[in-house]
């Protein structure tokens, strides 16, 4: 809550700037506007920006950094945990905090007056009880040592709290005044004001990046820590994918041969569904159709694109599973009984293959409709039917976009997750049977990250290596098409 | 005049055959075409069928999920059962727990089915099983609520439990139960009758819209409400971040960027973020809001934050293109009469795009209201939404679960009743959906312009 009140107060900080810098300037220039160098909301926004924007920064970057500086110096005094042991360390510090906030929570809503929650003596006072009562449930009853280590927190995080807050203040009021003494009739208020602005623009430009940045730092970092404690050839080439959670790091074996045997697989299915339909569909829609025709399908395909994908998950696991079963399943229609259970590759790739109808249809329609008209007319001219036309001047001269799309198909395929984890089963194995049930790389993404992860553990660290690969496939594949599809496009610019 | 005789003159060889008659070349090339053109109708037909098949699918599946059973029933609440020492005092009946309730509703069943007539070889306890297991806490409730009413006969309207509901709704049959432990045959009997007698019917269940999630046992009283609610506060969050961010994004790289490494590497960030698995997004918001910024799991605000990462792109690429689209006329007028570059874009480059921008950030929280994926990272899904957030910052903060992943819960439980309800959250789910991409449309109709 202090931190809204802090908040607060910056703005009205600035919006009290804003109007005495703006008055201030009138009144340089003896009342009549005209004498100064900008606009009188200019000297305002000078002094509002002066006053909001270093307070802001210095205020967002306190609050990243102050966490790791408590978790530093609260650290010597876990005696009884290893350094180095960064698991442990890391739960025996949420521990900490855990027990830090719920002593706060206790305070605030009244159930441990101040003065005793500075003097808890663990071996007095049942703290892990006392917590509960306030909604504050622990893992495990607090040690003293946790609970001095909470102690010390709680008296840090205070400290620096209020640190900030007056720094942050300061801050404040020392940029308003500085901007405000600046205002005179000729001092250039609107170029700095403008300035600024242009920096604020690029640095939301630059979330872009930093998101980037993010991702790879997340990925990278756990990926390296899972290396530490699983071997990388294991993990590259082992064909069995057998996490146990029972023992830690015990008999786990984490190969991602399968998996990506599971992906591949899916991904094939789907864009053997979805690149006919989506191709034939783009071809007769810019090809044949009437503008009546087209105004009508093309809304109509696109609506496939619009459904989010746990619908595509749920129709997969509930409709298209059973009818594939009684279709291909034991005591079937066609009695062949190839198929166990309703999720399935083919399941799972069915459904993914109708929800990439809409993506290859509307990239190979735009990319078709790229190609010269005057190709088609010579064509035409000669004597070609409109489909030999298609297939032999305008498909060959599509191709590269086209190969391009489908590669972002692929792309899409790759990295979709929920048709996946609904559909395709969990059990990861290397079959050629289409009706078997595979898994793949994001299902156990989402299977090794629910629950109560422990984020040290090689069972859970696995899933960021995963997605480190997940990532550099899907972006090799984009970057591939990407450049594949420009490369085509200034071929008829 | 020799040279003009050529042309009148036939042709010396015999005449082959005529323009007039399709030969069998000619019509095995129109055959190809024909089937050609056939293949395309095809395709096109697959995908109609395909879209006809899902959304009657959803509309069959999920439409029963709004009905719900009710039985009306009579319960006389017993004043030496409920409150023993007869105090009155709210303390101390709400001691009694929703167990010491259970025995009323059986009585006010056996004299139920004596008023009918209905004859029946199941004992009390086995008959409260055609009623829901919140039965009796609803009752507890009313009793809490008003102390007075113990002593009386109140008329109650229950909800039957999922199995009775299903035998109504036909998703249960005599032959399925025959092996159920809690429903049989005797219990369809009864619902039999009361139905015809009107005691049990079904209707439209609001519960199911504004409720809350319930344990994996009563699926019969499961609703997305509380959910809805966290889907709200998410979309707060997106709607917030991106569409400033996404705007100042954009004006930049289309107005003011300088053309540079720096600028061309901004963009290939952006383009190649819009690629990005959904789920990577999710194992960022795993490793930098929760375990390095400690933000609580479950948080609508972090998954907010991880959507607003997800949909910026997506933004950034439809807001470029709609400040593309004001013709370089309007920022050449604006400069020409003294206007800032800066004041030429505030003042009138944005206003015109506007409308441009608002339908791009409407399609792009359409976008992530149905993303399911990062928020199963960040975890919300596995959590019982069954309160409601006691105000704004607790919307923001407390554990909550959205619709997608509410879905996704109810999709993964082993009691198929619970499969009804994932299709009627889905058509609660596509409703929203579908309003704001029709809103998005409208305001392109509305107020596009084509210069």
């Amino acid at each position: 809550m202090a931190l809204s009140w802090l908040f607060g107060l910056l703005v009205l900080i600035a919006v009290a700037g804003f109007f005495a810098g703006r008055s201030k300037s009138v009144a340089s220039a003896g009342g009549d506007a005209r004498g100064l160098h900008s606009r009188p909301n200019y000297y305002g926004w000078h002094v509002a920006l002066n006053a909001l924007v270093p307070a802001l920064l210095l205020l967002v970057l306190w609050l990243l950094i102050q966490p790791f500086v408590l978790n530093r110096a609260v650290m010597p005094m876990l005696s009884s945990v290893d350094v180095n042991d960064r698991g442990t360390m890391s739960l025996v510090l949420s521990d900490v905090r855990r027990v830090a906030e719920g002593i706060d929570i206790a305070i605030t809503e009244g159930a441990i007056s101040p003065d005793e929650a500075r003097d808890i003596q663990a071996d007095v006072m049942d703290v892990r009880a006392r917590l509960a009562e306030v909604g504050v449930a622990l893992g495990s009853d607090v040690s003293i040592e946790t609970l001095s280590a909470a102690q010390r927190y709680r008296a840090l995080a205070y400290t620096g709290t209020s640190v900030m807050t007056i720094l942050v203040l300061i801050v404040s009021l020392v940029g308003g005044v500085i901007a405000y003494r600046l205002v005179r009739p000729d001092f250039r208020s609107r170029n700095v004001v403008e300035f600024g602005v242009r920096m604020l623009l690029l640095s939301a430009a630059s979330i872009a990046i930093l998101t980037t940045v993010g991702i790879v730092l997340s990925l990278v970092f756990n990926t390296v820590e899972f290396f530490r404690l699983y071997p990388a050839t294991d993990f590259f080439f082992g064909l069995n994918w057998a996490p146990s959670f029972s023992g830690r790091g015990g008999a786990s074996e984490l190969g991602i041969l399968p998996l990506l045997w599971g992906t591949l697989y899916i991904s094939v299915v789907a864009l053997a569904v979805a690149v006919p339909i989506g191709l034939f569909s783009a071809i007769y829609l810019s090809e044949y159709a009437t503008k009546r025709v087209r105004s009508i399908v093309k809304p109509m395909i696109e609506v496939l694109a619009g459904i989010p994908t746990i619908v595509y998950g749920l129709f997969a696991l509930l409709t298209v599973g059973p009818v594939l079963v009684s279709a291909f399943g034991e005591g079937g229609v066609l009695g062949v009984s190839w198929m166990g259970g309703g999720t399935a590759v083919m399941t799972a790739g069915l459904v993914m293959g109708i929800m990439l109808i809409p993506f290859v249809s509307s990239l190979s329609d735009d990319i078709i409709n790229a190609v010269p008209q005057s190709m088609r007319d010579g064509s035409l001219g000669l004597g070609a039917t409109r489909s030999e036309t298609v297939r032999q001047v305008v498909l060959p001269a599509a191709l590269p976009g086209i190969v391009g799309a489908i590669l972002l198909a692929a792309s899409r395929a790759i990295g979709e997750t929920m048709i996946v984890v609904l559909g395709a089963g969990a059990a990861a194995r290397l079959s050629m049977n289409p009706f078997d049930a595979m898994t793949t790389i994001t299902a156990k993404i989402v299977s090794q990250l629910t629950g109560d992860a422990d984020f040290s553990s090689p069972e859970a660290l696995v899933a960021f290596s995963l997605g480190m690969t997940l990532f550099v496939i899907t972006l090799g594949l984009n970057v591939f098409a990407l450049w594949i599809v420009r490369r085509y496009r200034e071929q008829y610019e | 005049m020799t040279d003009t005789t050529p042309l009148d003159a036939a042709p010396a060889g015999k005449p082959t055959k005529s323009i007039l008659v399709e030969d069998e070349r000619t019509r095995a090339r129109n055959r190809a075409e024909a089937r050609f053109r056939a293949y395309g109708i095809a395709a096109i037909a697959i995908a109609a069928t395909f879209l006809v098949i899902l959304l009657a699918t959803i509309v069959v599946r999920g439409v029963p999920a709004f009905t719900q059973t009710y039985m009306t029933l009579d319960v006389t609440l017993e004043a030496n059962a409920l409150d023993p020492n007869g105090t009155g005092d709210r303390d101390e009946i709400a001691k009694v727990t929703t167990f010491g309730y259970q025995p009323l509703i059986g009585q006010a069943l056996v004299s139920l089915l004596e008023e009918q007539r209905i004859e029946t070889p199941l004992p009390p306890p086995a008959l409260i099983l055609m009623l829901s297991q919140s039965a009796p806490a609803v009752l507890r409730d009313a009793v809490l609520d008003d102390p007075s009413l113990i002593g009386q006969t109140v008329t109650f309207e229950l909800l039957t439990s999922s199995r009775a509901d299903g035998y109504f709704k036909g998703r249960v049959t005599r032959e399925s139960l025959a092996r159920d432990r809690n429903l049989g045959p005797p219990h369809l009997d009864i619902l039999d009758q009361l139905a015809e007698s009107g005691h049990v019917e079904r209707r439209f269940n609001l519960d199911f819209i504004t409720g809350s999630d319930a344990s994996e046992s009563r699926p019969e009283s499961a609703g997305i409400g509380v959910s809805m609610i966290g889907s709200f506060f998410m979309m707060l969050v997106v709607l917030f971040l991106s569409l400033p961010i996404g705007v100042a994004a954009s004006i930049y790289l289309e107005e003011f960027a300088p053309q540079n490494r720096f600028t061309d590497f901004i963009e290939v960030n952006i383009s190649n973020l819009a690629a990005v698995p959904s789920i990577v997004f999710g194992i960022l918001g795993l490793a930098i809001f929760i375990q390095v910024m400690h933000l609580p799991q479950s948080a609508p605000l972090v998954g907010g934050l991880v959507l607003t990462l997800m949909t910026l792109p997506t933004i950034i690429i439809s807001t470029r293109a709609s400040l593309k689209s004001v013709p370089p006329s309007i920022r050449e007028a604006a400069l020409g009469v003294g206007a800032s570059k800066m004041q030429t874009v505030f003042h009138h480059v944005l206003p015109l795009a506007m409308p441009g921008i608002l339908t791009g950030t409407i399609i792009g929280l359409a976008q992530a209201l149905g993303e399911t994926a990062p928020l199963l990272l960040i975890g919300m899904v596995g959590f019982i939404a069954s309160n409601y957030p006691a105000g704004v910052a607790e919307g923001f903060l407390d554990p909550n679960s959205a619709m997608p992943a509410q879905i996704y819960e109810w999709a993964k439980r082993a009691d198929p009743a619970y499969y009804e309800r994932a299709w009627g959250g889905i058509i609660v789910l596509l409703v929203f959906l579908m309003s704001m991409n029709l809103l998005a449309i409208l305001l392109r109709r509305r107020f596009e312009r084509r210069w």
